[in-house]
């Protein structure tokens, strides 16, 4: 793969070119000055117009001077993605299962798939936490943890 | 309330069961994650900030402060025996530490660790003590354009010293006020960034940032199978602890060094315990009458750095509490519990507030005394902890990470904040963005912008308010610390300390 498109520097430079365009956009649209003073736009257009100006520096950087370090090994982050996914899963089933068995099904998942221990290891981990958990907190310190339809 | 009768009131608060208690556990809590590599006190902070919404303010400070120093000293016990810094403030005792351990005396480098880290723990909060009171009388002075270039000053400093790239550390920052601006705008009652969202009115949590950032995205990034750690036996019994009077000698002058350095570096922003750590042993190094053997087990070289990271809290703590200017992504968080308490830190801070501002202090003593007693005798059980596998510590991490964020707002929407918090983090890491600068933008971010207003609305919005006196000098500094990189010479300078950071 070209080196450039490897780069994070690239890529990130412009996601965030495009969130100060968005910024700048988006605060052009309040009160940049009043009589008052300063309005509501004064601030982000500030901030927004320099954060434009870094990630296209950073950008070019890129494209100029494309750096071995900056590359991103794709191999790491599909790991950490999957375990994001995982996260982001158990916090959806919140609702409908509750923290603990969410919990629960996470844990799981993390021992077994992420870390590569047993099953059996995976269970007892996953039952033990959740259970801590929830005497902890819902028990002993009387804070209500994620409530599901069905728990 | 002077000095005296401020301390004695002030053990007074720290004595009762209560918030003994809550030192107690602080300053355990400090040394277990301190001990562990991977997760830091701004994490943990973090996660545990929420939970103390129910606490007594004064107890709950005390406990967040004693994680906060307690970690620095266990930061050294991963760093001698087993060559990996359980904090990065602890780096540098890896050299001479490990080294020592190496030779068979692990025991007294952990032996002097912990003498060292009380002895210079304690300089910083007695000159905390000495310092802050006058500065705040000073700073009474200030009104808002002091405040702003105050604080353009502090991102300045943290922005320089956060990463080798000053481009990201300034996005980073700018992201950070993003965020920070997201909900009503209180002077015009505008919605800003909130993407219609009803649950995005009142702005961003702090702490869900914080969580996501620092803990969620700490877990995302050790998710790589990692080598099982080789431990350094501990010796046991506490005589093979204790340094000789021949050692006690030798770090006379680490003592002094370490405390004094700690304290000095503490107080700038964005330098932090790491910067102090490494400037000590440089110190060290080259005043010793033995130079050659820094590097291969000196015991003044595990003395003069534990001393100033310890040293650098006392420090950290001074513009904390008397300017509300935090200089760290630790302080930050600080900060922020002190607001979402109910408190106003700066120049009324002592004034308003002297239970905990004396209580903290006084606490600090204690948890000093506390952090040596547990660190000689029982640092072997703290040891074991390295063997602790990291399938058990990840799913806990995210645990206490949801229901942190959950307790504090009781809603799936925030829950939902922290999973793209925890991604941002991540992706921060993995690209070498900074997560200083965001943290600290975050929580500069609206008082800066409301000092910046306030301002100009005084001048009727002439920014020649801002060429004061003070304000004026600090805005000089803080163009020139983004400047100086620019200038290769200072560039590679800057690039050296950071280098030595990472």
């Amino acid at each position: 793969m070209n080196p450039v498109l490897r780069s994070g520097d690239f890529w990130s430079g412009l996601v965030l070119a495009a969130l100060g365009t968005y910024i700048v956009v988006t605060a052009h649209g309040w009160d940049y000055l009043t009589e008052e003073g300063p309005g509501a736009g004064f601030f982000p257009m500030w901030y927004g117009g320099a954060m434009i100006v870094l990630s296209l520096l950073l950008t070019f950087a890129a494209l100029l001077r494309p750096s071995k370090h900056a590359e991103v090994r794709w191999k790491d982050v599909s790991r950490a993605i999957t375990a994001w996914v995982a996260l982001v899963a158990s916090v959806a089933l919140m609702p409908l299962l509750g923290f603990v068995i969410s919990f629960a099904l996470l844990t799981v998942f993390i021992v077994k798939v992420m870390c590569g221990e047993k099953i059996r290891t995976a269970l007892i981990v996953a039952i033990c936490g959740s259970a801590g958990f929830y005497l902890l907190f819902e028990v002993a310190l009387e804070l209500s943890l994620p409530p599901g339809k069905l728990f | 309330m002077d000095i005296v009768s401020g301390l004695l009131h002030g053990f007074q608060v720290a004595l009762t069961f209560n918030n003994l208690m809550m030192c107690v556990v602080g300053v355990v809590l400090g040394t277990v994650i301190g001990v562990l590599p991977g997760l830091g006190p701004p994490a943990t902070i973090a996660m545990l900030l929420p939970l103390t919404m129910k606490l007594d303010p004064t107890g709950a400070m005390i406990m967040l402060a004693g994680i906060y120093y307690g970690a620095k000293y266990g930061g050294s016990t991963t760093s001698i025996l087993l060559n990996v810094p359980g904090e990065s403030s602890s780096v540098v005792t890896c050299i001479d530490g490990y080294a020592m351990a190496r030779k068979g005396r692990a025991g007294p480098a952990l032996g002097m660790a912990a003498i060292a880290s009380f002895i210079a723990g304690t300089f910083g909060v007695v000159a905390l003590m000495l310092v802050a009171p006058p500065l705040a009388r000073l700073s009474l002075a200030f009104s808002a354009p002091e405040y702003f270039a105050l604080m353009v000053l502090g991102l300045a400093m943290v922005v320089l010293l956060s990463g080798e790239s000053l481009t990201k550390a300034l996005l980073a920052m700018f992201l950070g006020l993003w965020i920070a601006s997201m909900g009503t705008d209180i002077f015009s009652a505008t919605s800003r960034f909130t993407f219609g969202q009803v649950e995005l009115m009142g702005g961003i949590d702090f702490i869900i940032v914080a969580i996501g950032v620092f803990a969620v995205g700490e877990v995302l990034g050790n998710m790589e199978p990692a080598k099982p750690p080789d431990v350094l036996p501990v010796p046991k019994g506490l005589r093979n602890l204790l340094p000789t009077w021949e050692d006690m000698r030798r770090c006379r002058f680490a003592f002094v060094n370490g405390s004094v350095v700690g304290f000095l570096i503490g107080i700038l922003p964005g330098a932090g315990s790491t910067i102090a750590s490494f400037m000590s042993y440089g110190i060290e190094k080259a005043v010793s009458k033995h130079p050659e053997e820094f590097g291969h087990g000196a015991i003044e070289g595990v003395a003069a750095p534990e001393g100033a990271n310890n040293a650098e809290t006392g420090g950290a703590l001074v513009p904390l509490l008397t300017l509300g200017i935090p200089g760290s992504g630790t302080t930050a968080i600080l900060l922020a519990a002190l607001i979402l308490w109910g408190f106003k830190p700066g120049p009324l801070f002592i004034q308003d507030s002297p239970e905990l501002f004396w209580g903290l202090v006084a606490s600090m003593y204690i948890g000093n005394v506390l952090l040596l007693i547990l660190n000689l005798p029982l640092v072997a059980v703290f040891a074991q902890l390295l063997k602790l596998p990291a399938y058990m510590m990840y799913p806990l991490i995210l645990g206490v990470s949801i229901v942190g964020v959950y307790t504090s707002a009781s809603s799936m929407f925030q829950l939902a904040l922290l999973c793209g918090f925890g991604l941002l983090g991540y992706l921060m890491r993995k690209l070498d963005f900074p997560t200083a600068p965001l943290v600290l933008g975050l929580v500069l971010g609206d008082l800066m912008e409301k000092a910046l207003r306030q301002s100009l609305m005084m001048s009727q919005g002439s920014i020649s308010i801002l060429f004061r006196p003070i304000p004026s000098v600090l805005l000089i500094v803080a163009t020139l610390l983004l400047i100086v990189p620019l200038f290769k010479k200072f560039n590679a300078a800057r690039l050296q300390v950071i280098d030595r950071e990472a």
